[in-house]
């Protein structure tokens, strides 16, 4: 109890707190759907763009989220696009997509600022990086984000379960499509810079993962994903703290034992239902 | 009037032909049972019937009234719903999505109606069950009851027996039938199985990439493509 209320009189702290629980809110209600729906790496795909957008923004300095958060929102446009016509498959598409974005990040870093701490920062993930500007924007988006999603959540579940019937009976599948795609797209560049380039889709997918493991309805699944990323984020905040470890990894470590939890609970159940 | 007329209606995928020149009508009350083989087009015919594709000729045209968010539609599993977790109410719940309009949540009647349709298809001890845990035969009519919720007038059905065991497969049908006897809902169905289809619709349309055959089930049993196609579906 002590810690935390040491960590609370750092206002950054604060600020990573208040960021940190908005954004993995918003990534494991969406990741729901993305996990189910065969997205999973979109996440993924998505911070590498992110991430060039960011090695780009600073020389030129913008404010790296009001560049990266456009251009993640094109590149999750077009990531869907490609599902649809598929020439290239969509898999194929966002390794394309996370290497090559790399590449330009990483080349135009080298070039510009050079390769330091704050590179390896955006990598991995600092609970520094949180200014006061990049608080406001990334608590207006995220309340957003949460918003839509409980505007459309009936109509993201059936896009989800079942797109040809959704389609079928009149239900514009491809506009809920883009609807995902978009939140999922600001939900990534918001937690970026906590999470760490690398890491951020873990925010996303695992929550989602461990949830499914025990439970039997979307709704709870929802609901029991957003508590397990919520109390995994605070462990992971903590022990971030304590040790000075960077934040995204001490986030997915804590996923990790979560899901290892919870697929023991499911296995077990199952061995008992055999017996 | 006509509640589906197809006149001369093509579809292609990527220029290639799926189905060429189909011309067919269904009037209220019918069972139309849409038969052939794998590759023949009837999953592509049935998808430009529910305007999810356009064709490349010729016209489906809507009569009575009937607008696209009156089809009841009970497609074929996907691999995603396997895995799942979603409960019986939530699923058969979505199939009034049609309806919700700019309502953000379904409304007391909505789910009233979800409720009247598990009932009337026998899944009310399943209600709160996972959708991933029941048996096929529970799942389709899971699915049946989904497709009830978004529609009074037509059902489109697409392989509603295929992978379901003979019991369960004439148990389906049992159930096809009492809704348009009992609720006058009129039928579409795609089935590989033709012994059954012609057993119970009224209407065959026989379609090989190209229409081979069209009235009704009778005249079918009679007419030498029928005849040929039920001897090689018996064997």
């Amino acid at each position: 109890m002590s810690v935390i209320l040491e960590m609370l009189s750092y206002p950054f702290l604060v600020r990573a707190l208040v960021v940190g629980v908005l954004v993995s809110l918003c990534a494991s209600l969406l990741g729901t759907s993305l996990v189910l729906k065969r997205y999973s790496m979109i996440g993924d795909g998505l911070s590498h763009v992110g991430f060039a957008a960011l090695a780009i923004a600073y020389p030129l300095g913008f404010s790296p989220l009001y560049i990266s958060i456009p251009i993640c929102v094109i590149a999750a446009f077009f990531l869907l696009q490609l599902k649809d016509s598929a020439k290239i498959k969509g898999d194929a598409a966002t390794a394309l997509m996370c290497s090559g974005a790399l590449a330009v990040g990483v080349m135009v870093i080298s070039l510009t600022t050079g390769m330091n701490t704050d590179v390896c920062n955006y990598m991995f993930g600092s609970i520094l990086a949180m200014s006061r500007s990049d608080l406001y924007i990334s608590v207006v988006l995220s309340i957003a984000v949460l918003i839509l999603y409980v505007m459309f959540f009936h109509r993201l579940f059936a896009v989800t379960f079942d797109e040809a019937f959704a389609e079928a009976t009149g239900t514009n599948v491809r506009l809920y499509n883009m609807v995902i795609a978009i939140l999922t797209a600001v939900t990534v560049v918001l937690g970026m810079r906590m999470m760490g380039t690398l890491l951020i889709s873990n925010l996303i997918v695992f929550p989602a993962l461990t949830a499914m493991r025990v439970t039997k309805k979307f709704k709870t699944t929802v609901i029991l994903s957003a508590g397990i990323a919520l109390f995994c984020f605070f462990a992971g905040l903590i022990f971030s703290y304590l040790h000075s470890v960077p934040t995204g990894a001490c986030i997915v470590v804590t996923n990790i034992i979560a899901f290892i939890l919870f697929w023991s609970v499911e296995k077990w159940k199952e061995e008992r239902t055999v017996q | 009037m006509n509640l589906l007329q197809c006149e001369h209606v093509s579809f292609s995928y990527e220029g290639k032909p799926a189905v060429t020149d189909v011309s067919f009508d269904v009037q209220e009350g019918d069972y139309l049972a849409i038969v052939g083989e794998n590759g023949a087009g009837k999953s592509t015919l049935i998808r430009g019937l529910l305007r999810m594709k356009k064709p490349s000729a010729g016209n489906v045209l809507y009569g009575d009234g009937l607008q696209q968010n009156e089809i009841g539609y009970l497609p074929q599993q996907t691999q995603v719903q396997r895995d799942f977790p979603a409960s019986v109410m939530e699923v058969v719940l979505s199939g009034c999505l049609n309806r919700l309009g700019r309502h953000v949540f379904f409304t007391r009647g909505q789910k009233a109606e979800a409720e009247k349709n598990i009932e009337m298809l026998g899944i009310s001890s399943l209600k709160d069950r996972c959708y991933r845990e029941l048996s096929g035969g529970q799942q389709q009519r899971v699915l049946l009851a989904r497709a009830l919720c978004a529609t009074r007038k037509l059902l489109l059905l697409d392989e509603p027996v295929t992978g379901l065991d003979p019991l369960v497969a004439a148990n389906m049908y049992q159930m096809i039938r009492d809704l348009r006897k009992k609720q006058g809902i009129t039928i579409i169905m795609v089935s590989h199985d033709v012994g059954g289809a012609v057993r119970e619709a009224s209407h065959i349309l026989h379609i090989a990439n190209r229409q081979k055959f069209f009235g009704t089930s009778s005249d079918y049993r009679k007419d030498p493509i029928g005849m040929g196609f039920l001897k090689g579906g018996m064997e």
